[in-house]
């Protein structure tokens, strides 16, 4: 394990996910679930994951803990905060999950035992690391204040119940940096919350990312909030990554078809009113998308030409699109 | 002067000390569209609850097409669901798990539209094709359909029993973006077509500015702003109306600018 | 990430079709003991009541008595085929009353609320606290042995067995949307319970009944044992057992262990089928 620590070490990445497929299932049954995903985040940095139901996003940032579904079969490498995941034995996964990367989820109700209290939560990681029962509890109400949570030494003696969904994915956040972790993957953090809610937790997080150095793969199917924080972003579909972009990027020159279909469809409050349109059929998932490009059905742009491979990534402006056309999307 | 098709006058619901909806008025003109814009807790949904009789308000009166609405009485349900019909957020729950689209379509049409088994089954049909899905949709079970055309079924379902009013609790929420916009343009048409009146509750600005003209902006059980959609939204007057605008991400999205809007709102 | 897509729905379909052998085994094996209950005059060997004391007390294998004869010399194998008439009418109809009971009480609480649940709900739970056996073996010793006043005991001692379920399984059901979809529609509280709240949870009550059943028959064979249930010269399994003691001690088991066997097989087989119809009806509502 040291071996493959240093090797990784000049890595610089806090993520590295390279050419990534996943399926399940053997034989006839089998699914595939993701294919030639790469994904990359590195120190500090801000990248967001977006993509509809089905498109793999979720799938993809759990892959980064070693989280895949049973009896998955995979291709292709995940290097997280200097560990090769896939490789990995159960040991070495729990020492990353414990140390090195930390994730926070939709329902932060859902991922909190709740029948302890906040502050067993959050000093768990940190005994288990062999901090002194002290130096934990010093620890957890230093970052409890870090999060906003007013009064923190109370709320170490709270439930989880006795918050509310912000205050607990606040909770949440505070448990995850508490480890000081390389890596933070946030898997639609801010979905379950009200917009107001969902702006105060976005600024906490990059607040505390940017005092941490951590990076973050943030994961959502909301365009306009990954645009607003990321400073790249990928947009998946049907299992595979079609675009690459800076988030600035994104609004003005989507390169993939996908992209500018989910852009156009979205209402918006800026701007004059403008007509959606609406993108024909449904999102799919890898397994039941047609060869050749899986948007192609959707897609008006396509024709032949897109049934005969999956399109490679090509360069189109800023951004890499996968695409065989991307100059069509954005002139 | 047209009469509004719906009138709330003064609603109030109280549960126990806990008041959810604290004296809200509003009218909808026929073919209209409005909104009830808020985030949890702010009473919208309950509400949506009192219009569709799921609630007794504590005081108050509803007005649908000129009639007032009072009791839980069965013709009183009866009465006002073949003018008012609803529409929930989660469309796989809102049928019958063992019952075909097609039969859950045609068993409420059955109630307030009496006609031959061969007229009902015609209308069933025409209802799918308006909603734009196919006959063999309605064969399939609601487990069968995605969430789109579960929300499509249930459009065609509420339409069947030809309500003036259609009530749409976060309905294109749970929806992905793409299936969203789907939902958001089959409204409009329908609305362009029938001449039906919607009432859209729902916290996300950008739908509600799209498939509403006026709206009202819920906090804590009251109405803090009202108006036509797009000038409460271009020129809102309420320090609450601005946070939410403000809480949109958006490419120049300024969290300081959230942050001193929350303290103009709630100086502590 | 949740899987939801339909080719990970039709791989589990596949799955789902190959039976377990358990199952196929419970299935065959209630068949059989159906169809000797009714072709009991057709099949039987002999008379169940002949009595032969020559022949007392045979054991299994003996030439003409497959099964062996208890101490009165009556073949073993006719009054088994002849008893499982008894053995299983009898708690048919308490599974059938009180299914009937617990459904309609179990629905009433849970759609009423209020007091009438509050009353209700106590009342199946003080019924449920009292020992069904002691109930019935009260009302025997009121009446005289015979099967219909056991029959009707047991079934009132049941009701709360199943009228319990009904209840949480018809809350829990009724909290779903479509529920109040079906109010906002305009449908009266009586057409949506029997139409849409009844169908959906009777999986669970398919499930319970074939508890019930087991349970109701072990009773009844109980109460037959302790010479409370039908009256000789019929038989039912329960009676058999109770007859076989006396020979138990003589060194000839065989007359007490084979219907012993008949009631545990039965009563197992009646659970595993049970479980898998509950377990399929759900299966086909809620999907993969």
């Amino acid at each position: 394990m040291l071996a493959k620590t240093t090797e990784a070490a000049t890595h610089r990445d806090a993520l590295g996910i390279t050419g990534l497929s996943l399926a399940i299932g053997t034989g006839a049954d089998t699914v595939p679930l993701l294919a030639g995903v790469t994904v990359r985040v590195g120190r500090g940095e801000t990248v967001g994951l977006v993509g509809e139901s089905g498109s793999g996003k979720s799938l993809t940032a759990r892959s980064a803990l070693g989280m895949l579904p049973r009896g998955a079969r995979t291709t292709g490498t995940v290097t997280a905060g200097g560990v090769d995941v896939l490789g990995a034995g159960r040991r070495e996964l729990r020492d990353l999950r414990r140390t090195r990367v930390s994730m926070i989820f939709q329902d932060p109700r859902a991922s909190i035992n709740p029948v302890r209290r906040v502050g067993d939560y959050l000093t768990e990681g940190l005994r288990a690391r062999g901090v002194s029962a002290h130096a934990a509890g010093e620890k957890a109400l230093d970052l409890l204040g870090q999060v906003g949570i007013r009064d923190p030494l109370g709320a170490l003696r709270r439930f989880p119940h006795e918050f509310s969904g912000g205050m607990l994915q606040r909770v949440m956040i505070a448990g995850a940096l508490s480890t000081e972790p390389e890596l933070l993957l946030a898997d639609e953090p801010t979905t379950a919350l009200d917009v107001t809610t969902q702006a105060e937790v976005v600024g906490l997080l990059k607040d505390m990312q940017r005092a941490h150095g951590t990076g973050m793969l943030f994961v959502t199917h909301d365009l306009d909030l990954a645009a607003a924080i990321c400073d790249r972003v990928y947009v998946m579909y049907a299992g595979r990554i079609v675009e690459e972009a800076a988030g600035s990027a994104l609004f003005g020159a989507p390169a993939h078809p996908y992209t500018r279909a989910l852009l156009e469809a979205s209402p918006s409050v800026h701007g004059d009113r403008a007509v959606i349109k609406a993108i024909r059929g449904r999102p799919l998932a890898l397994a039941e998308s047609p060869p050749g490009c899986s948007f192609r059905d959707r897609c008006p742009l396509a024709d032949d030409a897109c049934a005969g491979a999956v399109p490679a990534h090509r360069r189109h402006g800023a951004s890499t699109a996968a695409c065989l056309r991307p100059e069509q999307v954005t002139p | 002067m047209t009469i509004p098709v719906l009138r709330a006058e003064s609603l109030v619901k109280r549960f126990g000390g806990f008041t959810a909806v604290d004296d809200v008025s509003f009218e909808l003109m026929p073919g209209g569209s409005l909104g009830i814009v808020g985030e949890s807790g702010s009473g919208k949904t309950t509400t949506a609850r009192i219009l569709a009789g799921l609630e007794q308000p504590t005081s108050g009166t509803v007005t649908l097409a000129g009639r007032a609405l009072e009791g839980d009485s069965r013709r009183a349900r009866r009465q006002r669901a073949g003018r008012l019909q609803m529409i929930f957020q989660d469309p796989y729950g809102s049928f019958d798990p063992r019952q075909s689209i097609a039969r859950s379509i045609a068993e409420p049409m059955r109630l307030h539209a009496p006609g031959t088994r061969k007229e009902h089954r015609a209308r069933v049909a025409e209802l799918l094709d308006q909603v734009g899905l196919s006959s063999r949709v309605g064969e399939a079970l609601p487990r069968d359909l995605s969430g789109g055309q579960r929300q499509r079924a249930a459009i065609a379902r509420a339409l069947g029993m030809a309500p003036r009013v259609l009530v749409l609790d976060e309905a294109v929420a749970a929806l992905d973006v793409s299936i969203q916009a789907q939902i958001l343009t089959l409204l409009d048409e329908l609305r362009r077509e029938t001449g039906i009146s919607y009432v859209f509750v729902g916290h996300d600005l950008a739908v509600v500015r799209y498939i509403t003209d006026t709206a009202i902006v819920m906090r804590h059980g009251r109405v803090v702003e009202r108006g036509e959609t797009e000038r409460v939204l271009r020129a809102p007057q309420h320090p609450y109306t601005r946070l939410l605008l403000d809480s949109i991400p958006s490419p120049d999205w300024d969290l300081e600018r959230v942050a001193r809007d929350r303290r103009a709102l709630d100086p502590r | 990430m949740t899987l939801t897509i339909p080719a990970l729905r039709a791989r589990s379909a596949r799955r789902r079709r190959r039976r377990p052998l358990g199952l196929v085994l419970a299935a065959a094996f209630l068949l059989a003991v159906t169809l000797t209950g009714l072709l009991a005059p057709v099949l039987a060997p002999r008379s169940p009541d002949a009595t032969s004391l020559l022949d007392s007390l045979a054991p299994p294998g003996t030439a003409g008595h497959l099964l062996g004869t208890d101490s009165t010399g009556r073949d073993v194998l006719s009054r088994l085929m002849y008893g499982a008439r008894l053995s299983l009418i009898a708690p048919l109809g308490v599974v059938l009353l009180s299914g009937t009971a617990g459904t309609v009480l179990g629905l009433l609480a849970a759609r009423a609320g209020g007091w009438v649940d509050a009353v209700l709900s106590r009342g199946m739970d003080i019924v449920f606290s009292f020992p069904s056996l002691l109930l019935a073996m009260l009302v025997v010793a009121v009446s005289g042995p015979g099967l219909l006043a056991p029959i009707c005991a047991l079934a009132v001692g049941y009701t709360p067995f199943v009228g319990r379920v009904v209840r949480s399984a018809a809350m829990q059901e009724g909290a779903r949307p479509y529920m109040e979809s079906y109010r906002v529609m305009g449908f009266g509280e009586p057409w949506v319970a029997v139409r849409h709240l009844l169908p959906n949870i009777l999986p669970m009550l398919v499930a319970q009944s074939a508890l019930a059943f087991g349970y109701a028959l072990t009773d009844l064979a109980a109460l037959s044992y302790l010479g409370l249930g039908v009256r000789p010269p019929a038989a039912d399994w329960g009676s058999m057992i109770s007859q076989a003691q006396s020979a138990i001690l003589q060194g000839a088991p065989w007359s007490g262990l084979i219907p012993g066997l008949a009631v545990l097989l039965t009563v197992v087989s009646v659970n595993v089928l049970g479980e898998h119809l509950g377990g399929s009806i759900g299966r086909k509502r809620e999907g993969a």
